[in-house]
């Protein structure tokens, strides 16, 4: 058995943010990192980027690749982690290997959901799309296979970044969403159908309330999928992007706290002493609802590691909770989001919009108690994060509704306070 | 950390440090050419906002833990952890948007034709902001912070 003072599981966002916390604190101290995937530090949000020929491999590296180097951190890359033993605070690799560590992170990320009973999704050309060897695979067997139409299953952010890649690699591409609109969990209807327009006239077909019934094969490979009203759609290859959850897979059976991630606290510490959890598999505090939810967003999984590795490294850092927010670009058209977009009626929401017919620009402000709680953006998307700032800083903006809903609104319009703090590059919170 | 101060109070909302920002980051380096051919396609990395009497001009601020550093998924930007100064690599930039979603005083800006991010540099190549060496009325000056 081998031991560390700082172990960390994952070589994603959260991970690299942990060794940044931990060595602005402790720059010494022993760090060994280990993950599943082989590769070096990448953008995982650049992989669809990748298929679409958008970055090359070089572009792929989220950190210099003597990062880990320069930071002191062992990397045992290709390593997967099975087991975690908090009472041993020992963790045991599918490889046999087990390493001993002071304090732990976990920080594993998430795991395509595959649907259970649909009949045909382990065939040749059904692939997930949540790594960079995903990328590689459907690459090479668009390339094998010359495959000219695909499906794509979900109509999330995976699902259309997956069709902006496809219809960039020249396919033509139908995308089947369960809901009655894409992107419906962080889009109200509005933003979702200029979205959906701009899908059509790349060419995309766009089905919503279906899904697939079945995956059709010919001579053992992928061949288009049958729908419930019995209607075929032929496609040489599928992309299932239903969604991702919390990979709970290391802590099953531990004493380690989870609900539908693992339950992190506001030093980003689990239950168990010494164990730590961040990004996609961890369920810490939402800045809104003030309860713990799974935000599995990079911004997100960035600050929740690089406050676990404070904390771990013996520095006193507060979360002070994640607000689920994106920012998606599709076939050329913007859209930034964060928050309650659609909320529900009858519970003192205030909600402005407005919409101009020529440009297409949307801005929707969903408030309550003359405080921000969410925002929606399409088109002119510039200076979104002022928004964010108000809702973040939970700033008051009884009279300011009207200036925030115009195009020019700026910082000349906020209260003082709010305004000095972030000018000073504060941020804002201090 | 060196960081560009507004005082609104001199602000005469001329927005020359727009116009110099532009002919710093232009690839003429020429104003006439600059404003009259290269705009549009590169935008100033300054915004002067203007309420009634009152003008000021906004930029990175250079923050002490930067939200855009944090939400960047390319690693385009960083900050120096010797000088303090955020800075963005456009090589490595694909233009996401998700810093301009973040940055709490709206400084980053979509560069449509490069399809980058574009923000302050502190004019590190030549030295000098040209936002403070051509503000007519010292309204942006370069203040010292030992935090």
């Amino acid at each position: 058995m081998t031991s560390t003072k700082y172990l960390i599981i994952g070589n994603s966002a959260a991970g690299v943010g942990c060794v940044e916390g931990i060595r602005q604190t402790d720059p010494q101290g022993e760090i060994t990192l280990l993950a599943k995937e082989t590769e070096h530090a990448y953008s995982r949000p650049l992989i669809t980027y990748l298929l679409g020929g958008k970055v090359d491999e070089a572009g792929m590296a989220y950190r210099p690749a003597d990062f880990y180097a320069q930071q002191r951190v062992k990397t045992l890359l290709g390593v997967e982690a099975a087991k975690v033993d908090p009472a041993a605070k020992t963790v045991t690799c599918a490889d046999g290997q087990v390493i001993g560590y002071e304090k732990l992170l976990i920080a594993n990320g998430g795991k395509p959901i595959t649907p259970p009973n649909l009949p045909g999704s382990d065939a040749p050309g059904v692939f997930t799309f949540t790594t960079w060897q995903d990328a590689r695979d459907i690459e090479a067997y668009i390339a094998a296979n010359a495959v000219k139409e695909a499906v794509v299953i979900g109509g999330g952010l995976i699902g259309l970044k997956s069709v902006e890649a496809l219809t960039a690699r020249g396919l033509k591409v139908t995308v089947l969403e369960l809901a009655p609109r894409i992107l419906a969990v962080t889009l109200d209807q509005d933003a979702s159908d200029l979205l959906a327009g701009a899908l059509a006239k790349a060419g995309v077909t766009l089905m919503t309330n279906t899904t697939a019934q079945r995956i059709d094969l010919a001579g053992g490979k992928v061949s288009g999928v049958t729908l419930p009203d019995g209607s075929q759609v032929a496609a040489g290859l599928v992309v299932l992007a239903i969604g991702v959850l919390p990979d709970l897979s290391l802590v099953a059976g531990s004493a380690i706290a989870t609900e539908r991630g693992i339950l992190a606290d506001e030093r980003l510490a689990t239950n168990v002493a010494d164990v730590y959890a961040a990004g996609d598999v961890a369920q810490a505090l939402e800045l809104i609802s003030g309860e713990r939810r799974s935000i599995p967003i990079w911004p997100n999984a960035y600050r929740q590691g690089f406050i676990a590795g404070v904390n771990m490294a013996g520095g006193e850092k507060i979360y002070e909770g994640g607000l689920a927010m994106n920012s998606v670009e599709i076939c050329g058209l913007a859209t930034i989001s964060a928050g309650v977009t659609s909320p529900p009626e009858g519970q003192g929401y205030e909600v402005l919009t407005k919409l101009d017919p020529k440009t297409k620009n949307y801005r929707k402000l969903v408030l309550k108690d003359h405080h921000l709680v969410g925002y929606v953006l399409v088109g002119d998307v510039d200076r979104a994060g002022i928004i964010t700032g108000l809702i973040k800083g939970r700033v008051e903006v009884k009279g300011l509704e009207e200036k925030l809903l115009a195009p020019d609104f700026g910082l000349i319009s906020l209260p003082s306070v709010h305004r000095e703090r972030v000018t000073a590059g504060l941020g804002v919170w201090s | 950390m060196k960081r560009i101060v507004a005082k609104e109070e001199y602000c005469m909302n001329c927005r020359l440090c727009e116009v110099h920002c532009l002919v710093s980051h232009s690839r003429s380096k020429d104003l006439i050419k600059a404003f009259r051919q290269e705009r549009g396609e590169i935008v100033p990395r300054i915004t002067v906002e203007r309420l009634g009497a009152v003008s000021f001009a906004v930029q990175c601020r250079h923050c002490d833990e930067p939200a855009c550093v944090e939400a960047c998924m390319t690693g385009a930007l960083s900050r120096d952890p010797v000088t303090g100064e955020v800075t963005h690599d456009p090589q490595r930039c694909v233009g996401c948007w998700m810093c301009v979603m973040v940055c709490p005083t709206g400084a980053i800006r979509r560069d449509k034709s490069g399809h980058v991010a574009a923000k302050c540099d502190l004019c590190l190549e030549t030295g000098t902001p040209a936002c403070v060496a051509n503000c007519p009325n010292e309204a942006l000056v370069i203040e010292e912070d030992n935090d």
